[in-house]
């Protein structure tokens, strides 16, 4: 018997109630009492399957559903309707059992004591999750080690930078062990070099540790760089759930063949109506192709007859592009 | 259980240890504190010395009061300061983040911070009180000191009550804060002084609605050896503290009620 | 000057949609005020003898108190706090408008437009809704009322003044928090709010005449009973004028101080 999967989440919705706010003095004055409500439709049918060790991108633009989803699956939130089925457990009845269980970094919100050296904190959450000491130690060591965290445990966490505290967040969210990671936008408002090191860290992590991630983001080169699964979210509920490429070819067919020749040479006119240049940066030319229309040696070949061409390659279109489209399309 | 208060003890010593990061301006704020708590008191004691009695009652025995109910007071404030504050965590959204973790979110709203400072408050209140007791010239059995302790033990569990139906407000609304607030610092501004002076339908207020007055006027009747002018039986001047602990767990339930509404709408 | 007015109207139009807060406020504002004059009762019923002010007076005194309680600089302004702890304060610099004028224009609008909406019904309530022995009385003629007019505008000034100087103390992180907490109680218990000033000791009064407090609460009450001869108004409009250009000049110099000390940390 194939195991079940480790998530299953089955048509949730969830509606706000929102208070007007009115404005004006008089309005400001009138009416302690009376409240007009607006109804906001946050989730309108969310479905979908994790198995575990899956990484998976939950992307989508604000305002879209993300937050909403996540905290109902983190617990803290309950639905209106639907089912949601995470390590045997629904989250909201049983969130004590459950929440032992999982990891959850929200990038913007810190969970570290901000007066006090990050071990402290470290120690305290031992306590919290009720970690064994001898898994805790080993734990930390483990989380010290692969984060370089070494040098900065006794230093305040107030005292430390964007990406360090990031960094200690990661470790904090994984030193009880769990088996599922929620990571919200973990790396909003990182520098490169910090966003680099969060990235290979939860690649490993994901590899290593059999550990399903799922991580919403903002940032593309976060999905481009970790995840083989992206789910999008539009208007609450699931637009796409599928591979990357899958995403690419669902919203445009497009590639890019590039191609380098002397910058102050005149182009020739395409033949072919599937083609068109997008872009000339010095000697890069950027042409877009369907390549269901335009086999690619095709174009080559044309384009080899008439220019002196000193290199080329065939890329996807940016996944920001995609994004953009794909939220076009939607009308989002 | 044992756990829980492990973890508290633990949470506690984080907080303490937070907070004499700066030990300079910790004693400084004590020191302030207790000064103008103790101007406070200077007040009474003018009104005393203008007025000479309040219906009967003399200096020492509003003193008891006075030191009964801020010792309470301190006690809870300090101890139960997560919930004092909780409006700020809930509205930057750090009350998900008590979610997401295996313990009760009594437990960890509550070990947020154990605010040492009010220190100030209560050596100023202990002062009074130890003061009032000596200046009263009742003997002080045995009985009567447990009394003593055990009442503003239930008034410490009363005011933590109400700073937690205060929390359990913010899930709604942080404007209405106030109303609640009314409650603990007009309780504590009402229970410097005894019972029988106010109307009846305060008296009420502070029996049967906010029983500040069975953890602070009752046992201080007992305590003091006076006789009940409002005549309310004696026992109850006993039974005070297990009313303390009893508005407690009833504010619990309310806070229950609060975490239900939350994780419902998420507001 | 027209920015500033433009300041002040936008942060009074802001503050006064806080409805459910001011409507918590007045009743919190209601049975404090009660609670004192009836304190107050029990103290001028246990003696006969002839008291600086007459317990009309004192139940009156305390109404005003009440009244206008948010004319008090008992808190700071909580933005321009949110802006100094996430180090935002650049924002402020870029725009065309003095720092410390605009948050006096924000520090005027803070102190007047929560008083405007509470005032009235908390007035209403003490002239017309109370039992006879704890209502409000009418100033003795259109002279007092009109020094009362006079000095409170004098004690929004100084209030404002002191609410700046809370603002600017928190460039001071530590400091910040010292004078947050501890200026307010000083306010209470020196402003007249917690015991009309008149009642305290002899030797006293001279000490409290001349602290800034005293000019938020006192002066005005007394002018309004006709306490006070309207022919010391010049005297004590003088005193509240003196001490707000005081602390409007140590205002802007800590704030001199303090922005260098922002600046040079790069906060």
């Amino acid at each position: 018997m194939a195991p079940l999967p480790q998530v299953i989440v089955e048509n949730l919705a969830k509606t706000y109630r929102i208070a007007k706010r009115r404005t004006g003095f008089l309005g400001a004055l009138g009416g302690i009492a009376r409240r007009e409500y607006h109804l906001v439709r946050a989730l309108t049918g969310v479905s979908f399957e994790l198995e575990p060790g899956e990484l998976v991108g939950y992307i989508g633009p604000n305002g879209a559903g993300k937050s909403t989803t996540i905290k109902i699956l983190s617990g803290i939130l309950v639905p209106d309707s639907g089912r949601c089925q995470i390590l045997g457990k629904v989250p909201w009845r049983e969130r004590a059992a459950y929440v032992g269980q999982i990891g959850v970094v929200f990038g913007q919100r810190s969970q570290l004591w901000w007066d006090l050296p990050v071990v402290d904190s470290f120690d305290l959450l031992r306590d919290i999750y009720r970690v064994p000491p001898a898994r805790y130690g080993q734990s930390k060591d483990t989380l010290v080690q692969a984060l370089g965290l070494a040098p900065l445990l006794d230093v305040p966490v107030r005292q430390l930078s964007l990406g360090q505290r990031m960094r200690c967040e990661l470790a904090a969210s994984l030193l009880h062990a769990p088996r599922l990671l929620f990571l919200d936008e973990p790396t909003i408002g990182l520098d490169a070099v910090s966003k680099l090191a969060v990235r290979d860290f939860i690649r490993e992590l994901n590899r290593q540790r059999e550990l399903t991630v799922i991580l919403t983001t903002h940032d593309m080169d976060d999905i481009e760089a970790l995840c083989h699964r992206v789910m999008v979210i539009g208007r609450g509920s699931i637009l796409f759930d599928g591979t990357l490429d899958r995403l690419r070819a669902s919203v445009s067919p497009e590639r890019r063949l590039i191609i380098e020749v002397p910058p102050e040479l005149p182009l020739p006119e395409l033949a072919l109506p599937a083609a068109r240049v997008v872009k000339r940066e010095g000697e890069q030319v950027h042409i877009s192709f369907d390549p269901r229309v335009v086999r690619p040696a095709q174009l080559i070949g044309e384009l080899s007859a008439s220019l002196p061409l000193r290199d080329l390659y065939v890329v996807n279109p940016p996944i920001e592009e995609i994004i953009a489209k794909l939220y076009g399309v939607f009308d989002l | 259980m044992m756990d829980a208060v492990r973890l508290y003890c633990r949470y506690v010593g984080v907080s303490v240890r937070a907070q004499m990061q700066y030990p300079a301006s910790f004693v400084m704020m004590t020191i302030g504190m207790f000064a103008v708590t103790a101007v406070e008191f200077a007040w009474v004691w003018a009104l005393f010395s203008r007025f000479g009695t309040l219906q009967g009652w003399a200096l020492p025995e509003v003193a008891l009061l006075y030191g009964m109910v801020h010792i309470a007071f301190a006690v809870a404030e300090a101890a139960a300061r997560g919930f004092d504050i909780f409006h700020r965590q809930v509205r930057g959204g750090d009350f998900d983040r008590i979610l997401v973790r295996p313990r009760s979110t009594v437990l960890q709203v509550i070990g947020m911070e154990f605010q040492l400072m009010r220190v100030g408050r209560l050596a100023q209140a202990l002062l009074v009180l130890v003061w009032a007791v000596a200046a009263l010239g009742v003997r002080l059995t045995l009985g009567r000191a447990l009394l003593l302790v055990a009442s503003i033990l239930g008034g410490g569990f009363l005011f933590a009550g109400l700073f937690v139906l205060q929390a359990t407000l913010s899930f709604w609304s942080v404007e209405s804060l106030e109303m609640v607030n009314m409650a603990t610092y007009g309780g504590v501004e009402a229970g410097q002084f005894p019972l029988s002076i106010y109307r009846p339908s305060f008296r009420n207020f502070f029996l049967f609605v906010i029983p500040l007055a069975t953890v602070n006027y009752l046992p201080a009747l007992a305590i003091a050896g006076k006789t009940d002018p409002l005549g309310f039986p004696v026992w109850l001047q006993w039974a005070s503290p297990l009313i303390g602990i009893l508005f407690f767990l009833m504010s619990l339930l309310v806070w229950q009620v609060g975490v239900r509404h939350y994780t419902s709408t998420g507001s | 000057m027209k920015p500033y007015l433009s300041v002040l109207r936008i942060r009074s139009l802001v503050l006064l949609q806080y409805r459910m807060a001011a409507f918590a406020g007045m009743c919190t504002q209601i049975l404090f005020g009660w609670v004192r004059v009836m304190i107050l009762e029990g103290f001028y019923t246990s003696s006969t003898a002839l008291q600086p002010m007459s317990y009309a007076q004192a139940v009156t005194y305390i109404w005003l108190g009440q009244a206008m309680l948010r004319m008090l600089p008992w808190d700071g302004d909580l933005e321009i706090q949110a802006m100094i702890r996430k180090g935002d304060l650049a924002y402020e610099l870029c725009r065309p408008l003095g720092l410390y004028e605009h948050w006096f224009a924000r520090a005027i609008a803070l102190r007047t437009a929560p008083t405007l909406i509470r005032a009235l019904p908390v007035f209403a309530f003490a002239f017309f809704l109370l039992p006879g022995p704890y209502r409000m009385q009418p100033p003795p003629g259109w002279l007092e009322m009109g020094a009362w007019v006079l000095t409170s505008v004098g004690a929004l000034l100084l209030s404002a003044a002191i609410t700046n100087i809370i603002n600017i103390s928190m460039l001071w992180t530590i400091s910040g928090e010292g004078v947050l907490r501890l200026l307010p109680a000083l306010v209470l218990i020196f402003s007249g709010m917690i015991v009309p000033l008149p009642l305290l000791p002899e030797w006293s009064q001279a000490v409290l005449r001349f602290l800034p407090f005293s000019g938020l609460v006192d002066t005005p009450s007394r002018f309004y009973l006709g306490h006070l001869p309207v022919s010391q108004l010049p005297g004590y409009l003088g005193t509240q004028l003196a001490w707000t250009g005081l602390l409007v000049a140590l205002g802007r110099w800590l704030l001199h101080r303090g922005m260098k000390r922002v600046v040079v940390q790069g906060g």
